[in-house]
């Protein structure tokens, strides 16, 4: 405990601010110039993670916000260890999660002279994060950590990297609180507009084919019970993108699935003919909208977002609604409720259609859940995690084949559980990640499930599960491939496969075993339940190296720029010669 | 086609950088910019003129408008506004058109600010099409070198300024 009257170094004035700020624990690596911030967390009861390497110190940080909705924190040294956070910060301002980066700074009189570990650390996260700052005196550092974290927290959450000097962390100050921020430009619209949520109620129940599109912003905007509310009262059928699925409980049963690139035939074809697009803190990412011209094209379409420059960047909505989704879900729902008498039994017939053709479409064309006798499908072993998740556990992944079909086959009852590198594809993710959320979430079962080109990028942060003995289910899923590009080389590229190929991978029991814990490899299908079984019942972590079919392709599958309904079902079958 | 925008954001390091940044990350090239503060020192004006596809200039706004340093953001371009810049010229000219290039400079209402046996300094302002022919005209007379400002903006609308009110921080307070 600490009181603001005390003198403190300017470490110590940190800590103060990250304790105010509820952080109970961050993710970081330490160096020359953040020695008197680690000097000062000797003391600390705030938890430092130790991890292997910067990259993951942010990935784990995002695993930390992606479970809890929280802001996460991660701190890194001047020069190579601020440029080794980038790519996490990239990350985190693709998906819009919530993140405070602390990085050293060489002593201001040396910055600009080319100082042993000087990088120009403002300069090169200005674009790869949502704000950043470079603090020239204690006086103000207490105010700039907390704009941080209120910058990283609200409006659209994203990243903010706070760059201080070592002379800054070593001069000696009062800890000020700081009992309002004031930004006058930062803009945050939470409200909606009154008579915009009115006409979209009104469309809402006028729509004959409605169709609810909910992004990772119902995640992030914690509006998971909202949409619930209002997919029950209008019986609307809905999808989650890949950043929301869990937002709307796989559960419920208007959801329908995924859409995209890799959805499912119901979600692209619902999305293709609905006449209502009830757009909810989505971007119209081209990974989901696939060819933008042909992209519900019947539709009318209601646009919620707290960002005023998506609404209308890739699509003209007909309502477009700025602000806090859950807010704005609020006020609809109750303007949808009291509509319903009026308008309510108007579109009944053609709305009981709409539901049939959906239906037709998901049982016509279902997701591939095929098992081999002899092999282990990529499928039976998403299909296996699944059973033991039962929708409840976290499931995090790297990028590529095993993500989407992670997404496809898995089910997840409640938002943050789902975590995944989704608008940068950061591959490395997947195990970083995981160890940010079982730190964040004890009490949760976690799987990381990685490919095994992921896998061999975060090895590093096996030591810090192993250090922590956290219980975490690493699963890669081996095909020895670079999967997904391995998939567009067959597709696209008359099958050259060039440097695809992972054709050395280490034995999974050796190298948990070198860490002291266990780990196995598995080929036969028959092993598969067993193999998943007694790793979720190890107390500690457990690698489960899962060889799996090796070119096996993830259906159904958007070509780059295509339309989404005219999506590519499965493989080419065989044709019989006479 | 060319498009001028007039931003209003806070005098701070980097300020600037995130601006162009927004431009530079769209590939988009600077035609001019100027930035000077404001009757309030802890704000400046920025004027900037860029050529920005149709197709994406109000999202380019819509971003910049984002920035936490900007306050406001216009698009100037068809919205009633005055658009000047300044140009300096030094033109070295021999003896016998010197009373020509005087007369020209009067026609554009120039000033001369510096004469000299070689020729002279002459400063004009004026919308910056104007500009460019008074260069073109003065270039005739002989060699000349030429500095110029950029465009300045302003709107002949009056604008409501949005200002974010500020916010109780409430987990800043938070005693433990």
């Amino acid at each position: 405990m600490t009181e603001s009257g005390k003198l403190m170094n300017g470490a110590e004035i940190l800590l103060e601010c990250l304790a105010r700020e509820g952080v109970d624990c961050f993710f970081g690596y330490p160096g020359g110039v953040t020695l008197p911030f680690y000097d000062a967390l000797y003391e600390s009861h705030i938890r430092h993670i130790l991890v292997r390497h910067e990259e993951n110190a942010c990935f784990a940080a995002e695993g930390y916000a992606r479970a809890t909705g929280k802001v996460g924190v991660c701190c890194a040294t001047s020069g190579p260890g601020a440029t080794n956070l980038v790519t996490g910060l990239v990350d985190a301002m693709m998906d819009s999660i919530p993140l405070v980066a602390i990085t050293g700074q060489v002593t201001s009189k040396l910055i600009g002279s080319d100082a042993f570990q000087e990088a120009d650390t403002f300069g090169i996260t200005r674009s790869a994060t949502k704000h950043n700052y470079m603090v020239k005196s204690i006086a103000e550092l207490p105010q700039i950590v907390h704009e941080a974290f209120y910058i990283a927290a609200s409006g659209r959450p994203g990243p903010v990297l706070v760059d201080i000097p070592k002379d800054v962390f070593q001069a000696r100050g009062h800890y000020t609180p700081v009992d309002s921020i004031h930004l006058p430009g930062y803009k945050v619209f939470t409200e909606g507009h009154a008579g915009q949520i009115r006409r979209a109620a009104q469309l809402i129940w006028e729509a004959e084919r409605p169709f609810v599109y909910a992004g990772g912003g119902t995640v992030l905007g914690k509006a998971s019970e909202e949409l619930a509310e209002l997919v029950n009262l209008a019986d609307l059928p809905a999808v989650c993108t890949l950043m929301a699925l869990g937002s709307l409980s796989s559960a419920n049963k208007n959801f329908i699935s995924m859409p995209g690139m890799h959805g499912s035939y119901a979600a692209n074809m619902g999305m293709t003919e609905c006449d209502l697009l009830i757009a909810l803190g989505t971007r119209f990412d081209d990974r989901v909208t696939g060819q933008l011209s042909a992209f519900a094209r019947h539709a009318r379409v209601i646009h919620v977002d707290i960002d005023p420059a998506e609404v209308g960047k890739n699509r003209v909505p007909d309502i477009p609604i700025v602000g806090d989704v859950k807010r704005v879900l609020q006020k609809l729902n109750k303007a949808v409720k009291e509509l319903e008498p009026e308008f309510g039994s108007k579109t009944a017939a053609a709305r009981a259609s709409w539901w049939t053709r959906i239906r037709d479409w998901q049982a016509e064309h279902p997701y591939d859940r095929s098992r081999a006798e002899n092999e282990i499908k990529p499928q039976h072993l998403m299909d296996e995690i699944d059973r033991l998740s039962g929708g409840q556990a976290i499931v995090t992944s790297d990028v590529g084949q095993h993500q989407m079909w992670a997404a496809q086959l898995i089910r997840f009852n409640e938002p943050h559980l789902w975590i995944n590198s989704g608008g940068l594809g950061a591959m490395g993710f997947g195990l970083p990640s995981a160890l940010g959320a079982q730190m964040a979430r004890p009490d949760k079962l976690v799987f990381a499930i990685c490919g095994d080109g992921g896998f061999q990028m975060s090895i590093p942060e096996l030591a810090t599960i192993a250090s922590h003995a956290l219980p975490i289910k690493i699963i890669v899923m081996n095909n020895g491939y670079l999967g997904m590009v391995r998939q567009w080389q067959t597709l696209f590229y008359n099958n050259r496969l060039s440097s695809v190929e992972l054709d050395c991978f280490p034995d999974a029991e050796k190298l948990a075993g070198a860490y002291g814990f266990k780990g196995r490899t598995i080929d036969k299908p028959w092993q598969l339940a067993q193999a998943l079984e007694e790793a979720v019942k190890e107390p500690g972590p457990y690698l489960l190296n899962v060889k799996v079919t090796r070119d096996e392709n993830v259906y159904p599958m958007v070509p780059a720029g295509g339309a989404i309904h005219e999506m590519v079902l499965g493989p080419p079958q065989p044709v019989e010669v006479a | 086609m060319l498009q001028t925008i007039s931003i209003l954001l806070e005098n701070k390091p980097g300020a600037l950088l995130r601006v162009t940044g927004v431009l530079s990350a769209r590939g988009y090239n600077i035609e001019s910019l100027t930035v000077a503060k404001t009757l309030d020192p802890q704000l400046s004006r920025m004027t900037i003129v860029v050529d920005v596809e149709d197709r994406i200039r109000t999202q380019v706004v819509k971003q910049i408008n984002k920035l936490v340093n900007v306050l406001q953001a216009t698009d100037m371009t068809d919205t009633p506004a005055v658009i000047r810049e300044m140009v300096l010229v030094r033109v070295r000219c021999p003896q016998d058109s010197r009373t020509t290039v005087l007369k020209e400079a009067e026609i554009f209402h120039s000033r001369v600010v510096d004469s000299s046996t070689e020729g002279f300094a002459i400063e004009a302002t004026g919308d910056p099409e104007k500009l460019d022919e008074f260069i073109e005209v003065m270039r005739s007379y002989g060699e000349i070198d030429v500095a110029r400002s950029g465009a300045i903006a302003m709107s002949l609308e009056a604008r409501k300024l949005r200002l974010q009110p500020p916010v109780p921080a409430p987990a800043a307070a938070q005693v433990l």
